[in-house]
């Protein structure tokens, strides 16, 4: 699916004769004949995903999608807010090879932006700024959009102090600081009711009556009543329609920064450190734009994830999202976005409502005790699907060319990240 | 880039950059002040402060057994073996299956159905001496072998056929594990707190002002030591000792030698496993609770004592266990018990930036 020109590539696609690489040879083909499906297939598949409400939750095809798969809309929300977080991250481990296991601390922080720019957490302070609430609360209260931008520069600030220190550090060690990261955010979240007598984050109780988006009564009424006033949690099709547009946005950047000067970099360097550094990559430069552009999305993901939920809590914010995400990264192909969101789907649908779903068909069969519950097997379950990925198919399902054809390389070792910087 | 640079140069003419020595200074000031901070303590309550410290080395000795399995496997294949940490928390499930039920237990995983094998060893506080220093060998008798025969299992089924993969594949091979074992755990054991009878001795060794010492405290110490003496011999003097610190060294170089590399590593797992299920017995018998999900916070602690001594070198994880268990008792004695997280991964970092190579030096693999 990339366009990535390698000279390995058909080396790559001779070696694996499974049936996927020949579909996708015979589609190659089909696809230099008709040059239109190049624009014709992405917009096929916004238009879709955008009238989802019309075919999937009712209408012809609800039977199947809202009632058998239980892709209602929270599920699909909760779908898209993954999708962007998994882009995020795939910028980070998938370009340039950073391997990255606190990528939730950047959702947490993003999350706890919100919470600081639009609810009534500083209730002593009386600012607004275009916001969209029915009456004058006290506390900050900003526009959501603004809010948003926001999350994403405090998240790329905060990547770049992490990752400034850390950086440096090659591979494992790299990841064990983020991880180490990782649990320091939450935990400072967690215990931020009481730092030095000021109350910055509610501590375990959490925030909650936080802004929703909106746009405002003028916009509202000069869209003919097309865009409401504010969200609310009866209607939910605006929220997914922002996380969709989000979303798409998410793809657009990560388009076009793979195949940017920055892109390129991230991929030399994450090919060969020395080799790079040697063309006049700057490394540390490069790595700390990863990182930070990765934090960014993370931020995105996480402010709009926080007001929809209207509750952003410590302990929701654990290590296993992290995982999670590097697993939708993993199994769907590092480094290749149609994998990454294809990946990021499937798990975060398994994840919300998939395995549930499953479990219920599984207790239907006659034979099986109706006490049966996967809920409990769902951590077993993610495991397993990371170690048989990893042992039958490490590139990922729908892994990029060139991904592909530095796993088929085989010396290993080197080709991920070993420079001792 | 900063080789390039400094390259060019003669090496006396090399400084470091201004952000290594802004790094330094910060390192500096807050090593002054944490140095203060515990002199102040111990001035101004030298028996709460000794409690502390006894606590910290009793609980440093449990991580150090932890962070030997770490760093033994780090030191062989270079991969940070998540699913440690859960293999440890298995063992302690194990031991509260021997005391409480009396029985050897093997967890048929994905099923809630367990194959018992009676031992006998039921042991509640009341029970005589004889009985309880019976529970407690075959606690950690069964432990270790429990968790010997799941790390090598895993070693074999998931690290071995990956071994010439990337480094990431492995790694994430053993966070799949991990969730794996945790879930083993959760369906073994139920997810709550799992509590067991305290038949570790009782009664104090000493006692000076406000500071104890008890026989329980006592135990710990008394069972690690002899293991961390047997462990050294064998790395030391012993044929399989030898083998695994050529592999090591050099795995190739020692699979021309004639080593048998595959059984090599298998055996450096086994032995990682084994002290692991040590700890969780002694864990279990120590703290008297354990839980599904405390294997992966306990892990990452323990393998942050691996960092701290220097990855890869046995003294060093020893050293770093115990360096961290008293971090976390000065942290809870003194400050708050909430941080406790914060300031380990806190030193965590700080050591990975200043001084990656760790106290003691790390010893891995060369020419990689």
């Amino acid at each position: 699916m990339s366009d990535q020109a390698s000279p390995q590539a058909p080396k790559a696609q001779n070696r694996s004769n499974s049936t996927l690489s020949s579909w996708r040879a015979s589609y190659r083909r089909y696809r230099k004949q008709h040059k239109w499906l190049g624009w014709g297939i992405p917009l096929a598949v916004v238009v879709l995903a955008f009238s989802y409400p019309w075919w999937g939750l009712e209408g012809p095809l609800a039977f199947i999608f809202n009632d058998g798969l239980g892709i209602d809309n929270d599920t699909l929300f909760n779908m898209s807010v993954y999708v962007m977080l998994a882009l995020g991250l795939n910028v980070v481990v998938g370009y340039a090879g950073l391997l990255d296991l606190g990528y939730v601390a950047f959702f947490a922080l993003g999350a706890y932006t919100l919470g600081w720019f639009g609810s009534g957490l500083f209730n002593n302070l009386d600012w607004h700024f275009l916001d969209t609430n029915a009456s004058r609360l006290p506390g900050i209260h900003l526009s959501f959009w603004v809010v948003v931008l926001l999350a994403g520069a405090v998240c790329a600030i905060a990547g770049v102090l992490i990752g400034w220190p850390t950086l440096r550090l090659r591979g494992d060690y790299l990841a064990i600081v983020t991880l180490g990261f990782g649990e320091i955010i939450p935990d400072v979240f967690r215990n931020g009711d009481d730092i030095a007598g000021h109350n910055l984050t509610n501590g375990v109780r959490g925030l909650t009556l936080l802004d929703r988006p909106g746009f405002g009564e003028t916009l509202h009424d000069a869209s003919g009543g097309i865009l409401p006033v504010r969200y609310t949690s009866l209607e939910l099709r605006p929220w997914y329609f922002t996380v969709l547009a989000m979303m798409l946005i998410t793809v657009f950047v990560n388009l076009r920064l793979r195949d940017s000067k920055m892109g390129r970099a991230w991929i030399a360097v994450r090919e060969d450190e020395i080799a790079a550094s040697a063309m006049g990559v700057p490394l540390m430069r490069t790595k700390l734009w990863a990182y930070a552009i990765g934090a960014i999305f993370g931020g995105f993901a996480g402010a709009v994830y926080g007001s929809f939920i209207n509750g952003i809590f410590p302990t929701s914010f654990s290590f296993q999202i992290s995982v999670i995400v590097l697993v939708m990264v993993i199994v769907g192909g590092m480094g290749n976005i149609w994998g990454v969101i294809a990946g990021a789907m499937l798990i975060s649908w398994l994840n919300f409502r998939g395995l549930d779903k499953i479990g219920s068909w599984i207790s239907d069969v006659p034979g099986v005790s109706s006490d049966f519950s996967i809920a409990k097997y769902k951590f077993g379950i993610f495991g397993a699907l990371l170690v048989i990925m990893m042992l039958f198919r490490p590139e990922g399902l729908i892994p990029s060319t060139r991904r592909k054809a530095e796993f088929a390389e085989g010396e290993g070792q080197a080709t991920l990240y070993d420079a001792r910087a | 880039m900063a080789s390039a640079e400094t390259a060019s140069r003669p090496s006396f003419e090399r400084r470091l950059p201004t952000s290594q020595i802004i790094l330094w200074v910060v390192g500096a000031v807050l090593a002054a002040l944490i140095g203060y901070w515990l002199i102040k303590n111990a001035v101004e309550s030298p028996d709460r402060f000794l409690e502390v410290t006894l606590i910290g080395v009793t609980n440093g000795s449990i991580y150090a057994l932890v962070a030997l399995g770490y760093t033994l496997v780090y030191g062989i294949i270079e991969l940070i073996n998540f699913a440690h940490g859960d293999n440890f928390m298995l063992g302690t499930f194990q031991t509260n299956g021997i005391v409480n039920d009396g029985s050897f237990q093997i967890p048929l995983f994905p099923t809630s159905f367990v194959l018992a094998l009676p031992l006998g060893t039921a042991a509640t506080a009341s029970s005589s001496s004889g009985q309880k220093i019976y529970t407690i060998l075959m606690c950690l008798f069964f432990s270790m072998l429990f968790c010997m025969v799941i790390n090598v299992s895993i070693e074999r089924i998931g690290y071995k056929p990956l071994r010439n993969q990337p480094r990431l594949v492995p790694l994430i091979t053993a966070i799949g594990f991990s969730f794996i074992l945790q879930d083993v755990g959760l369906v073994w054991k139920d997810a709550g707190p799992q509590p067991l009878p305290n038949i570790l001795p009782t009664g104090n060794i000493f006692h000076w002002r406000g500071a104890t010492y008890g026989w329980n405290d006592f135990i710990v110490i008394a069972v690690t030591i002899p293991l961390l003496i047997a462990l050294s011999y064998l790395v030391r003097s012993t044929r399989s000792g030898k083998a695994m610190r050529a592999t090591a060294q050099d795995m190739d170089a020692s699979s021309m030698m004639g080593i048998n590399v595959d059984r090599t590593i298998s055996f450096t797992f086994a032995l990682g496993g084994a002290l692991a299920g040590a700890a969780g017995a002694i864990y279990a018998l120590y703290i008297g609770t354990s839980k599904f999900d405390l294997g992966f916070r306990l892990g990452l602690f323990a393998f942050t004592a691996a960092v701290l001594g220097g990855i890869g070198n046995l003294s060093g994880a020893v050293l770093g266990g115990v360096v961290l268990g008293l971090i976390q008792a000065y942290t809870e004695g003194f400050w708050d018990a909430r941080w406790t997280t914060t300031v380990i991964f806190s030193v965590l970092i700080a050591i990975l930036v200043f001084r990656p190579s760790g106290l003691l030096g790390e010893q891995v693999p060369e020419g990689q």
